[in-house]
């Protein structure tokens, strides 16, 4: 069954993708240091394989993956590798790193296939094939695809979702590789079809994008049951459980995932980089990020190297304005604030957004008027204004007897807010607190 | 009407003086099967604790120190918080020794304060230590280190921390009882607590060697290895970029460790941790 094709609460933020919207993808020249992170994905992160001083190629494995819940890091360019160490990573710790000196005399060219082609391989092999490609989920979460891929057995998926709601101002990096790539996206689709056997599949894309909307359109293939709707523009329709509710009407029970009422989703960008993974033949070494903002002088679409460092972005964004004053990994509803210009993109990083100091004035938070506008805005149907009362006070585990485990830190409560609570902020804080003693 | 006849009056009366003189017996009776002595002197010894409640001693609370007070399975020496005049009083009371106290302070494993480790970016939100390490670590370039927005002194019951000009805690080991909220509530983990007599202090949690180490802050460990050579053969480690006391070795350290430190990261404490270097609030024991 088809769903309303929207979803109940949310909020309309201003979209802001205007500066980058009608921007061509362009790819960057390589910088002189690349930076990877062992850990690029939730799970467990990769185990280095090289040395210092090894010279590698372009897509040589640098980490292995090490458990189910783990991919392989690869070489984003021809290079040596210059130090095995700790290094600022975007969740403001300093985690273990590659540094790697990128070649300047190496063409970086592509090279003989290293993925297998995909019409050879069977389902298993495909899911295999794109583990060892180090793809992950390029939405943001960055979850590693062949997880998604590989439900348990007693789960009956039926329909596969591609997510092209970008819902998040600012970025548009899903919906420059609609308009540009819209054959890739199809074709990821049809491969992740087959990983899975399902018959169905449907592509969600807001209203607000009708280019995109053309040319996914117009490359439909003719022999899939592909269906692509246009949704409504409001924040977070592209929420994995929110997609779900627009599209097929259907509830994800709490505390229950997407395949336990037999879908999987996928973000468009995902679809187009395992599509790009079997027609180059490289593993997942590069993605496309958004850099914007009125932070930079020239907000663009780029392809860049995996572990290129922020600097390197602004400064092909034209560089910082005078007031830049904040740099957010993500769009400005979930992403994460940037503390370096050291600290290096990763393969779930969408868009590396550039606040000026008027966007980000510091402001005062008031009492709580129980006005009730966060009720109508939670995506989730949570209680945010009862929530923060309680995190205010530290009562973590009344806050999970409300169903603190259903936020998803979408940051709807505290952007309507106007007492200007930071709400998400509260929420983060008591997730991590109850992590800490899961026992209690 | 004849409602208030003698008869009625004293029939009432009988039954429930009746009733009252069953439940009397009942009452007699379950007093003395069930019974529970208790003795006396743990109320005594409870009344002479300061009834905080603090848990430094390690029990859940002032009764349960009393308990194991009267049944000699404690010295009324390791209660380190109350006064060495209320310790005595419990001892002369009970009769015994009062035993040995190995005060605990709550030391901090950072010496990093605004003057030293420079910031790399301006935290604005929540302002609690708390709140902060959850954006980017915090603002302070050294991810490790203190944050100064004082989640510790907010916690510290006793009082005895206060925050010092430069955002770094100083704990009053007057004061400091070593209940271990300071230590829960550092999301850096930078609280330990440790017995007063151990003075040799690394005062840096720093992975980070060498240049990289230094250039987040002027007092960080630089991992160099000159304490640990300077030291009693096995008193210090060289362990993950820092250096490690073997406080089992305690005897053996001494302040010639300290010397040679170039950024003076490792320290012989005594007292206090650090000199304020602004005025505090009056009446405060440092």
């Amino acid at each position: 069954m088809l769903g309303r094709l929207r979803f109940r609460h949310g909020v309309h933020p201003p979209e802001l993708k205007e500066l980058t919207a009608r921007v061509p993808i362009r790819r960057l020249p390589f910088p002189a240091e690349l930076v990877l992170p062992l850990r690029q994905h939730g799970g467990k992160p990769a185990r280095a394989v090289v040395r210092v001083g090894d010279r590698v190629e372009r897509g040589d494995t640098l980490g292995e993956a090490d458990g189910f819940v783990s991919t392989p890091l690869h070489a984003s360019a021809a290079g040596t590798v210059s130090d095995l160490g700790l290094w600022p990573h975007p969740d403001g710790s300093y985690a273990p790193a590659i540094r790697l000196a990128v070649d300047p005399a190496s063409p970086q060219a592509l090279r003989p296939r290293l993925v297998p082609e995909w019409t050879a391989l069977e389902p298993a092999g495909l899911v295999e094939a794109i583990r060892q490609a180090g793809v992950v989920g390029l939405g943001g979460a960055a979850f590693p695809t062949h997880v998604k891929l590989s439900p348990p057995k007693d789960v009956k998926i039926d329909t596969i979702l591609i997510n092209g709601c970008e819902c998040e101002p600012y970025l548009t990096t899903d919906h420059r590789t609609m308009v540009e790539y819209p054959e890739r996206v199809h074709l990821g689709l049809r491969i992740m079809m087959r990983c899975l056997g399902v018959g169905r599949a449907m592509i969600g894309i807001e209203r607000n994008k009708p280019d995109a909307l053309e040319a996914i359109r117009a490359t439909l293939p003719k022999d899939l049951d592909v269906t692509v709707h246009a949704l409504e523009v409001k924040y977070p329709q592209g929420a994995e459980k929110m997609l779900i509710e627009s599209l097929l009407d259907r509830e994800v029970p709490s505390g229950k995932l997407p395949m336990h009422v037999g879908v999987v989703v996928q973000n468009v960008a995902s679809a187009a980089t395992i599509a790009e993974v079997f027609e180059t033949g490289l593993p997942l070494i590069e993605r496309i990020v958004t850099v914007t903002g009125r932070g930079v002088r020239r907000p663009g679409n780029f392809i860049v190297p995996v572990g290129t460092k922020i600097r390197d972005l602004v400064q092909a964004a034209g560089g910082l304005t005078e007031d830049a004053r904040e740099i957010v990994f993500g769009g400005p509803m979930m992403g994460a604030a940037q503390a370096s210009l050291d600290i290096p993109v990763l393969k779930g990083t969408t868009g590396v957004v550039v606040l000026t100091a008027a966007d980000t004035k510091p402001t005062v938070s008031y009492p709580c008027i129980r006005c009730g506008h966060c009720l109508d805005a939670c995506p989730v149907f949570l209680n945010p204004q009862l929530l923060g009362q309680l995190a205010l006070k530290e009562r973590w585990d009344e806050m999970a007897t409300n169903h603190l485990a259903d936020c998803m830190l979408c940051g709807c409560c505290g952007y309507t807010c106007p007492s200007n609570i930071p709400l998400p902020q509260l929420f983060q804080l008591a997730k991590a607190a109850l992590r800490k003693r899961p026992a209690a | 009407m004849d409602t208030l006849s003698a008869p009625a009056i004293l029939g009432s009366a009988g039954i429930l003086g009746g009733v009252g003189l069953v439940f009397a017996a009942l009452i007699a009776v379950t007093h003395r099967k069930f019974k529970v002595w208790e003795d006396p002197r743990i109320d005594m010894v409870a009344a002479l604790l300061p009834g905080n409640n603090c848990g430094a001693c390690g029990l859940p609370g002032c009764r349960a120190f009393a308990e194991k007070a009267v049944a000699g399975a404690i010295a009324p020496a390791q209660c380190t918080v109350s006064s060495p005049e209320a310790r005595a009083d419990i001892a002369a009371y009970l009769g015994v020794d009062v035993g040995q106290a190995t005060q605990r302070v709550a030391r901090l494993l950072c010496a990093g304060g605004r003057d030293v480790a420079p910031e790399r970016a301006d935290y604005l939100g929540l302002p609690t230590c708390k709140a902060a390490a959850a954006v980017a670590g915090g603002g302070k370039g050294c991810v490790w280190g203190c944050l100064g927005l004082a989640d510790c002194a907010v916690a510290c019951t006793f009082d005895a921390i206060r925050m010092n000009a430069v955002g770094l805690p100083i704990v009053a080991p007057g004061r400091c009882t070593a209940c271990g909220d300071c230590v829960e509530a550092c999301p850096k983990d930078l609280f330990v607590l440790m017995p007063i007599e151990h003075k040799l202090l690394v005062q840096c949690k720093s992975l980070l060697e060498g240049d990289a180490a230094e250039r987040l802050c002027r007092v960080a460990c630089t991992a160099c290895g000159k304490c640990a050579l300077d030291a009693a053969p096995g008193v210090i480690a060289m362990t993950n970029g820092l250096a490690v006391v073997d406080y089992a070795k305690n005897d053996l350290a001494g302040p010639e460790a300290t010397r040679r430190c170039p950024t003076g990261a490792i320290v012989w404490v005594e007292g206090a941790q650090f000199a304020a270097p602004a005025p505090l609030v009056e009446g405060v024991v440092v």
